[in-house]
């Protein structure tokens, strides 16, 4: 019998766990996934104990309670007799209102500061860089209420328009006015038959993008480019104007009227609002340049070469060649910019807008006392719209990642 | 509590132990870090959970009290042209720290917006808060906070430019109102405009300062607040005549000084501290002639101002001349409002429901006995 002696296996000890590289890692994180589960639970256990100590409950029956306060901007039904949770979606709304304005405003800014900086007239770069320079080093908050101030200080009060004899008037045909509260403007009225125009409207936008579409099959099998433009412009306004004149005007225009104290009627947007979307957007604006100018330079300059040299004028260069590619860049550090505003716009108490911060945050949280229940729900709902947001923009970014095949 | 902490601390020494007693010189590093981090953040807890300690020693041994008042308001809790905080509360805090301490200096003034104050206050960041703070039933019970009395009997007004040609409130329908957030006012002005079938525009400031400054500018028509803040801060305005506090009052607001739930040896100090105040003004005692009252027949006097055998105030463990030194350090409760808010001030209120009961008014202190 042949002696095959048992290879010698080391007999499993302990402290192998720590000293043996096999079993060191697995047992680093074991152990830190522990200390860090106990810190949690601590911490959240504490904060119960201490708060039964001080005789509070952690409760959220407060949000079905009646809030019992007004809140100026309401984009749903919302009175005093209504609960503080609706208040609390009320705010929400005015925070995803803002959120939506400021990043549309930022995003149009910031990408034609980008490039104008680029530019090659002197004059024109050194003013964007100006702009960039002043709005990115000053705090968003001094903004705020700077651009607020402006627009309470220096614009006529709705009593300034009143009398024969006026201090003040309003603006295009009186039909814009601006004062002192915010700027008045007129709103349409939609009457009988504005659903088919609606209608038609959808259509025409539809045939549009068809077209589009036809035309840039034709180009990439001809060659042809195919004037697009005009026939667009046409086809949606064409059809849709003749609709609104053949059912006999359904849509009207609602406008302002000074009455008692305020104007009354027509789309108020009020100078809170104003000066935090303008504020947010300039700011912001001035990143997403700077953004837009590194995602440019970072293309070679080669590319603008090749394409130079393919007989392409600068503008058909910058949307044709650069532009696509520098999106690439530009897109990944544009979502912490969305989210910096969205997160930003939680200064809005300092102008009074009512946001999610002020209803649930500030009035609801002070009425009730109910302090930790209402951080929680803030903190739950900025990250639920942060996550939201960059998860819809890396969905777009994929859409145009360079694919590998 | 203790038990929790306690256990803790001999379950991370077993750790330790078991640490020491593994090979590896950087394992055990690491660990240690570790370890020590969290015997910081259990010591930390330790420190946390001392919340049953009475208010009063706390504020012995710090040295002073801590006192919030509002970030400004006339009359009430400003800061004047020598950077000294004067005031209606603060004369308040004052005769507190003058009863703990014997030194009206003894105490530091802690600025709090009608938004944070309850906040400060449960956290502990202040001892006691005194910024005209209106006494409701949620507050008291919902808030776990203890009202101590009723210093100043308010109610809830509004101020108009006098061109407005604005002379009611019940003409307001449709103006824009500039309010405080996380105030009383707010709720009371919601129920008003309902309550007359009128509507309004509400504009929310953080302050009275920002409150002022909206107005002034015309953001708002009229500013809504207590009646008494109205009249302080109108007289501060460039030209007070122009403007109108409105004759309607539109809800009751009893304002007092208040503590968290909890230490009831501490309210009772802040409430008979109070009292004092009142009860002086009842007998006549002035910052002047506290001096002269030890050959009084008024057994009452002497238990207040501890000229007298017995020596009551042990009871809360303050000093036996400690409603002395509290009378001492302002005057009477007369004497603080005519400083802050009457003639003598230049804010010119009315004592009104605010004089002593023995003069037409309520106020009215329990005997001192």
């Amino acid at each position: 019998m042949k002696a095959s002696a048992p290879p010698k296996t080391e007999s499993f000890k302990l402290s192998m766990l720590l000293s043996d590289t096999r079993y060191r890692g697995t047992s680093l994180q074991v152990i830190t996934f522990i200390i860090f589960v106990a810190v949690f639970f601590w911490l959240v256990d504490n904060t119960l104990k201490n708060l039964a100590l001080l005789g509070k409950d952690v409760s959220f029956n407060f949000l079905f309670l009646r809030a019992g306060y007004d809140i100026n901007q309401r984009l749903i039904p919302y009175t005093s007799d209504s609960t503080h949770g609706r208040a609390a979606f009320v705010g929400i709304l005015n925070t995803l209102l803002v959120a939506f304005v400021g990043c549309f405003f930022a995003t149009i800014l910031g990408l034609f500061v980008g490039i104008l900086r680029l530019s090659k007239n002197w004059l024109v770069a050194k003013l964007m860089s100006i702009y960039i320079e002043g709005f990115r080093n000053v705090p968003v908050l001094l903004w705020i209420v700077m651009i607020f101030a402006l627009l309470t200080e220096f614009t006529p009060a709705p009593k300034a328009f009143k009398g024969a004899d006026p201090q003040a008037t309003m603006l295009l045909f009186d039909s814009i006015a601006v004062t002192n509260r915010g700027t008045y403007f007129p709103a349409p009225i939609f009457g009988e038959g504005s659903f088919w125009l609606l209608l038609s409207f959808i259509l025409s936008i539809l045939i549009v993008i068809f077209i589009k579409q036809y035309a840039n099959k034709q180009k990439k099998e001809t060659g042809k480019s195919l004037p697009t433009f005009w026939i667009s412009i046409l086809t949606i306004i064409l059809p849709t104007l003749g609709l609104y004149f053949l059912i006999g005007k359904p849509i009207s225009l609602e406008y302002p009227y000074l009455k008692g104290f305020n104007f009354k009627d027509g789309i108020h947007l009020r100078n809170s609002f104003l000066a935090l979307t303008l504020a947010l957007a300039l700011y912001t604006s001035a990143f997403i340049a700077e953004i837009v100018r590194a995602g440019i330079l970072a293309i070679s300059k080669g590319q603008t070469e090749a394409a130079a040299s393919l007989g392409l004028r600068p503008n058909k260069i910058m949307n044709l060649i650069i532009l696509p590619q520098a999106l690439r860049i530009i897109v990944p550090p544009l979502i912490s910019n969305y989210l910096n505003l969205t997160k930003n716009s939680s200064l809005a108490i300092a102008v009074g807008y009512m946001d999610v911060r002020g209803t649930l945050g500030g009035i609801t949280l002070n009425q009730t006392g109910r302090e930790l229940e209402s951080m929680l729900l803030l903190m739950g709902f900025y990250l639920c719209v942060s996550l939201l947001i960059s998860s819809v923009i890396n969905y777009y970014n994929r859409s145009f990642q360079i694919v590998v095949r | 509590m203790f038990n929790a902490v306690f256990s803790q601390i001999i379950l991370v020494l077993l750790l330790i132990k078991i640490i020491f007693n593994l090979k590896g010189e950087i394992m055990r590093k690491s660990l240690f870090i570790v370890l020590s981090s969290i015997l910081l953040i259990v010591g930390g807890q330790a420190a946390f959970s001392g919340g049953h300690s009475v208010t009063l020693d706390d504020v012995k041994a710090r040295g002073n009290l801590l006192c919030g008042v509002s970030t400004g308001a006339p009359g009430f809790a400003t800061i004047d042209d020598s950077g000294k905080d004067v005031g209606f509360d603060v004369d308040y805090c004052r005769a507190l720290a003058a009863a703990i301490f014997g030194d009206p200096m003894a105490v530091k003034f802690v600025g709090l917006t009608s938004a944070v104050r309850f906040t400060a206050l449960a956290a502990g960041e202040v001892d006691i808060l005194a910024r005209n703070t209106t006494w409701t039933y949620s507050r008291d019970t919902d808030l776990k906070q203890t009202f101590l009395g009723v210093n100043y009997y308010d109610g809830q007004g509004f101020m108009v430019k006098k061109d407005l040609g604005v002379n009611s409130t019940l003409e307001l329908d449709g103006a824009t109102v500039c309010i405080q957030v996380g105030t009383t006012t707010e709720l009371n002005l919601a129920d008003y405009f309902k309550e007359n079938g009128m509507s309004y525009e509400p504009v929310p400031t953080a302050d009275n300062a920002e409150s002022q400054q909206q107005y002034l500018a015309g953001a708002c028509d009229t500013y809504t607040t207590d009646a008494s803040a109205l009249h302080g801060t109108r007289v501060n305005l460039e030209n007070p005549d122009d403007h109108l506090v409105l004759p309607e009052i539109i809800s009751k607001e009893p304002l007092g000084p208040l503590v968290r739930h909890g230490d009831d040896n501490w309210a009772d100090i802040g409430r008979w501290v109070l009292n004092a105040l009142i009860i002086a003004e009842e007998k006549g005692i002035t910052k002047a002639n506290i001096d002269s009252w030890k050959d009084t027949k008024d057994a009452e006097i002497h238990r207040l101002l501890g000229t007298g055998d017995d020596d009551i105030l042990a009871m809360v463990g303050l000093p036996k001349n400690a409603m002395y030194n509290a009378i001492k350090a302002g005057g009477n409760y007369g004497e603080i409002f005519e400083n802050n808010l009457g003639a003598t001030s230049g804010i010119n209120i009315e004592r009104g429901v605010n004089a002593s009961w023995t003069k037409g008014g309520i106020l009215y202190s329990p005997p001192f006995r």
